[in-house]
This record gives structure tokens, C-alpha cells and sequence, in this order.
């Protein structure tokens, strides 16, 4: 059933991390990014991983939710590594021989410097990915909505938008598992009068797909004009004079949790400094 | 003062012929009515031209002495008379019971620590207090009914005006639906039920019909309902209770007039077996 695929991929617990605010959790993990892209050498990589380590295992979230994530990627890091193995053009390239012959093939070659980079590479990609991941396991869509919603507020001042864009944010977010249920209801009623989603090639079967789309789209019109009367109707008139019920409130978590990116900053600067080469 | 006062009232849609003609109507304070009439006949306009979602053509709809026609009261007209509509998906915002309740009190500028006693308020006034942190999808047609009305409550309107609410639910929810706002009701709220269920306007204090715009019938239930033959010509039936007694009665049991209810059948019957 399409209703039971759970959208985004929220771990419920009640951990440190999940109680931190989802500000705090936003910002680190662009800080986190900033970090992946500033280490230069494969020692740089170890507060870094400390410190995704300590979170994950604070976060209570099983290792194997959090590796997962990876999973979606992993045709991009593998493409990434061949590119980097195969493609090192630097001045300083020397072409691995084994037994006597040469590792070089028309234009590919396999360098000592190419076999690093790929690793280097490779390794940066999965932090990436590992790091943003805790954020989206240990925080609701909800919560992160509120926390992109509290960052932009200063766009206000140039008249950005930001109460209207949480505001359909969420309400996308709330129309997820109707739309979700209304797309099985289409499906099955086109299949008992005999539609075939099932059988032929590729173009046939996006073909296929029109009888469902058409319909889900005019409903989600209908939708939408409803829910829109249900809104004015009590009393929304945008975003002026309007209070907000759930205030985000920073605590120790967040202090802590600052605490500990400053600290892996000024390491990953250190090791910078004093391990400038990549090995 | 009266909770509604409709005076002369004309509404076409832009385009359209007269969707409603010549409508009076007054409602006063704590009066629980009922509104029917078959699909088109123009009860749905009739509602949201009483929540100023639509606006008259010509006539006035006054709710709490406020003209509708006046842009400035249109917010002060949806918070004291909310509505419910009828696809108990279409209502909500949030994705968190929580959430949604706070939305109406939000809209109007309500202090945080007040909107917090709203939720709570209006979670009890439905019976739904342990779903304050659910998800609306998760729960059945009655709950979400239950949960949009509770969203409405929250403004603490005085009139609760039902677009068609129990339409698309099933029996078990809209037996739910339907007790919540007798209590409400009970409690001095002002009700306005658009229906096409005999039964539920059966407990009201007064019935009207609507047919193609206009007012055709108008009274309290037992007297409405004694009428089959006309309430058929609008494409109405009676409630199942009056249509059994009208068949016993033109079978030559003495079932007295004016019996239109469940309850109060079976009462007539039981004196009936009991007499021998």
C-alpha cells in the first residue's frame, strides 16, 4: 500500500538530538558541510568522524538507518572514484606498474595519486551524506519546517515570504499520506476496469500512468479550493497579526551541541596547518 | 439580538441564474435549525453566504448584527460563526492535531499561553483529548470530523454553521458528530445544520426546506415531518421512525399524529402491545 511508505525518513525516539532545536541541528549541519569541504588530508577527517560518531550515538538512531542512507548514493560515489582512479592529471602523476607492466590503457591510467584521490573522494561524499541524514532522522518535517521558517525570518525585510512558504510547506507536508491514499484508491479503480500498469515497454507503461495522474491533479484542485474556504473561514489573512502557538526554544543541547562543532573546527584548522599533504 | 438575520436575500453565481431568491430567515440565539433541501436547491450557497465566504447580490445577511457586506466585519462574522464542511480531509493544516487547533486562534492574534487553554477547551468539547499529538490522517472520518470541529471551536465562535459535515461519514462517525454538537448546542451554541439526513434534523428546534432557492417549508420537526407528501415533492423523505408511522398508521393501528422519532415510536407501539 502506497499509504504505509512513511515520508522522509524521521526515527522516532526521545534523544538528545532529537530534543535539540531544529535551528541549532540546521545550522550545524551546514557548519558540518563547511567542515567536509575544509579538510584537506585523511587525519583531517578524524574529529570529524568522532564527533559524527558521538552523535549518532547519542541520537539512539540504529547504525543501520543512519548507513542506509547511503545506499541512495552509492552510484555516485562508485562514479565519482572511477573518475578520480582513472583521470588523475596532475604534473606529479606516476602510473602504478604491476609485475613490470604499466597500468595505463589509452587514455586511462591508475596512479598512486588517483587511488588516493578516489579514496579522499569517496570518503568525503559518504560523510556528507551520513552527516545531513542525522538531521533528517532525528527531526520531524514539521520541526524542520519551523526551523527554516525561524532562520529566513530575516528575509522578511526584503518582503520574502517566509510565513507563506513555511505555511505551504507544511500543509504539503500534512497532504502527503491524503494524496498518497487518494493515488491507491485511482489505481485500483482504474485497475478493476481493466487498466494495465503492469506490461510493456517503458513508454507504454508512462502512457499508462496518465489515467491516474489526471485525476489525482483535478482532485488535488478540488482540494485545495476546499481547504482554501476551510482557511479563510477561520479567519487566515496571512501573515499580519498573526501569533505562533510552538515557540522553538534553544537549551543546554544546543550550547553543547555549538560547543562541540567549534571544537571540531579548530581542530580540523589545526590539523590543517600542521598536515598539510593528503596522506 | 438575533444570530442571523437574513433579509431579501438574491445570490447568482457570476454568470448564472439566481442561485437563491427572496430569502428571510432569522435565527435567534442558542436555536439549533436545520437546513434541507436536495442537491442544487442552494442550502451549501445559503451557508457560505452566512460565513461571508460569499456575498449577496442583493438583501443583507446580518450574523450577530453584523452586515456581512461590510469588509470589516467579514473577520469578526467568520470568528464568531464558524463552519464545518464536508470532506473531513479538506479541513485541516497541520499534520498535528496539536498543531491544527492552534491555527484558527494563530489567524486572530490570540496570546500563546490562551491558545494552549483553546486547544485543550475545544479537544474536550469534542471528546478528543488524548489525541492532542495524533495525526489527523491516522484517524477515522468521525475523528477528523470531530478534530475540524474542535478547529472551529477554537476561535470560540457563538454559531456553529454544519456544511453537509456528516455527509461522508459513516454511520458510527456521524453518530459521533452529531451527539458533539447537541451538546454544544445544549451548552447555548447556535446551530445552523445543512443536511440530507432526515434523522439528524429530527432533534432540532425548528426545520427548513430549500428548494430550488427558495424557502418552501418551515416549522418544527413534528410538524414538518407530517407532511410526507410535500416533503416528497422536494425530493425529501421523512425519517425512517415517521415513514414506519405513517405505514402503520394508513394499516389501521392507532399510531397518533406527529410521531417522527425512533424513541418516541417505539414508545407508541409498546403502549400498543401492552393495551393488547
Amino acid at each position: 500500500m502506497l499509504k504505509d511508505v512513511t515520508f522522509g525518513q524521521y526515527y522516532p525516539a526521545k534523544s538528545f538530538v532529537h530534543r535539540m532545536d531544529p535551528r541549532v541541528k540546521i545550522l550545524l549541519v551546514i557548519a558540518y558541510i563547511v567542515f567536509v569541504f575544509l579538510i584537506k588530508s585523511f587525519i583531517g577527517f578524524l574529529p570529524l568522524i568522532v564527533f559524527f560518531s558521538f552523535t549518532v550515538a547519542l541520537s539512539r538512531v540504529p547504525v543501520g538507518s543512519v548507513f542506509r542512507s547511503v545506499k541512495g548514493i552509492l552510484f555516485l560515489v562508485i562514479f565519482a572514484a572511477v573518475l578520480n582512479l582513472f583521470f588523475y592529471g596532475g604534473n606529479d602523476a606516476k602510473v602504478l606498474e604491476i609485475a613490470g607492466y604499466p597500468l595505463k590503457w589509452w587514455i586511462f591510467s591508475v596512479t598512486e595519486q588517483g587511488i588516493i584521490n578516489a579514496a579522499f573522494m569517496s570518503l568525503r561524499l559518504v560523510l556528507l551524506v551520513l552527516g545531513t541524514c542525522v538531521l533528517t532522522l532525528t527531526t520531524t518535517p514539521m520541526d524542520l519546517t519551523e526551523g527554516i521558517e525561524s532562520l529566513l525570518k530575516p528575509l522578511k525585510y526584503i518582503k520574502f515570504p517566509v510565513h507563506e512558504l513555511a505555511l505551504i510547506m507544511s500543509i504539503a507536508l500534512r497532504f502527503i499520506p491524503t494524496l498518497m491514499e487518494e493515488t491507491d484508491r485511482i489505481v485500483n479503480a482504474q485497475k478493476s476496469r481493466g487498466a494495465d500498469f503492469e506490461s510493456g515497454n517503458i513508454f507504454r507503461r508512462i502512457k499508462a500512468m496518465v489515467p491516474i495522474l489526471i485525476p489525482l491533479l483535478v482532485s488535488a484542485f478540488r482540494r485545495a479550493e476546499e481547504l482554501g474556504d476551510a482557511m479563510d473561514s477561520r479567519c487566515y489573512s496571512g501573515a499580519k497579526g498573526r501569533t505562533k502557538y510552538k515557540v522553538l526554544r534553544m537549551g543546554y543541547r544546543d550550547l553543547l551541541g555549538a560547543f562541540a562543532a567549534a571544537l571540531v573546527l579548530t581542530a580540523i584548522i589545526l590539523i590543517n596547518i600542521y598536515f598539510p599533504h593528503i596522506v | 439580538m438575533n444570530a442571523l438575520e437574513i433579509k431579501n436575500l438574491d445570490f447568482a453565481y457570476e454568470g448564472g441564474k439566481n442561485v437563491l431568491s427572496g430569502i428571510n430567515l432569522t435565527v435567534s440565539e442558542g436555536e439549533f435549525v436545520c437546513l434541507l433541501g436536495r442537491n442544487g436547491s442552494g442550502k451549501s450557497t445559503l451557508a457560505r453566504l452566512i460565513n461571508g465566504l460569499l456575498l449577496p447580490a442583493r438583501g443583507s445577511v446580518c450574523v450577530f448584527g453584523m452586515d456581512s457586506a461590510e469588509k470589516k466585519n467579514l473577520f469578526e462574522i467568520r470568528k464568531r460563526a464558524g463552519m464545518v464542511f464536508q470532506n473531513p480531509d479538506n479541513q485541516t493544516v497541520a499534520s498535528i492535531v496539536e498543531d491544527d487547533l492552534a491555527f484558527g486562534p494563530e489567524n486572530v492574534g490570540v496570546e500563546r499561553a490562551e491558545i494552549g487553554e483553546r486547544i485543550s477547551y475545544a479537544l474536550s468539547a469534542v471528546g478528543m483529548e488524548e489525541f492532542r499529538y495524533a495525526t489527523p490522517s491516522k484517524l477515522s472520518g468521525g475523528q477528523k470530523q470531530r478534530i475540524a470541529i474542535a478547529g472551529v471551536l477554537a476561535l470560540k465562535p457563538d454559531m456553529l454553521i454544519l456544511d453537509e459535515s456528516t455527509a461522508m461519514l459513516d454511520p458510527k462517525g456521524r453518530a459521533e458528530v452529531t451527539s458533539v454538537v447537541r451538546e454544544l448546542n445544549k451548552n447555548g451554541m447556535t446551530v445552523i445544520s445543512i443536511t440530507h439526513y432526515m434523522d439528524e434534523a429530527v432533534d432540532s428546534d425548528r426545520v427548513i426546506v430549500l428548494s430550488e432557492g427558495k424557502i418552501v417549508m418551515q416549522g418544527v420537526p413534528a410538524e414538518i415531518f407530517s407532511r410526507a407528501e410535500e416533503l416528497a415533492r422536494y425530493g425529501l423523505n421523512v425519517p425512517k421512525a415517521a415513514y414506519i408511522a405513517k405505514k402503520l398508521r394508513e394499516n389501521g393501528l392507532p399510531i397518533a399524529e406527529g410521531i417522527y422519532e425512533g424513541e418516541a415510536l417505539e414508545k407508541a407501539l409498546c403502549e400498543l402491545f401492552q393495551k393488547g
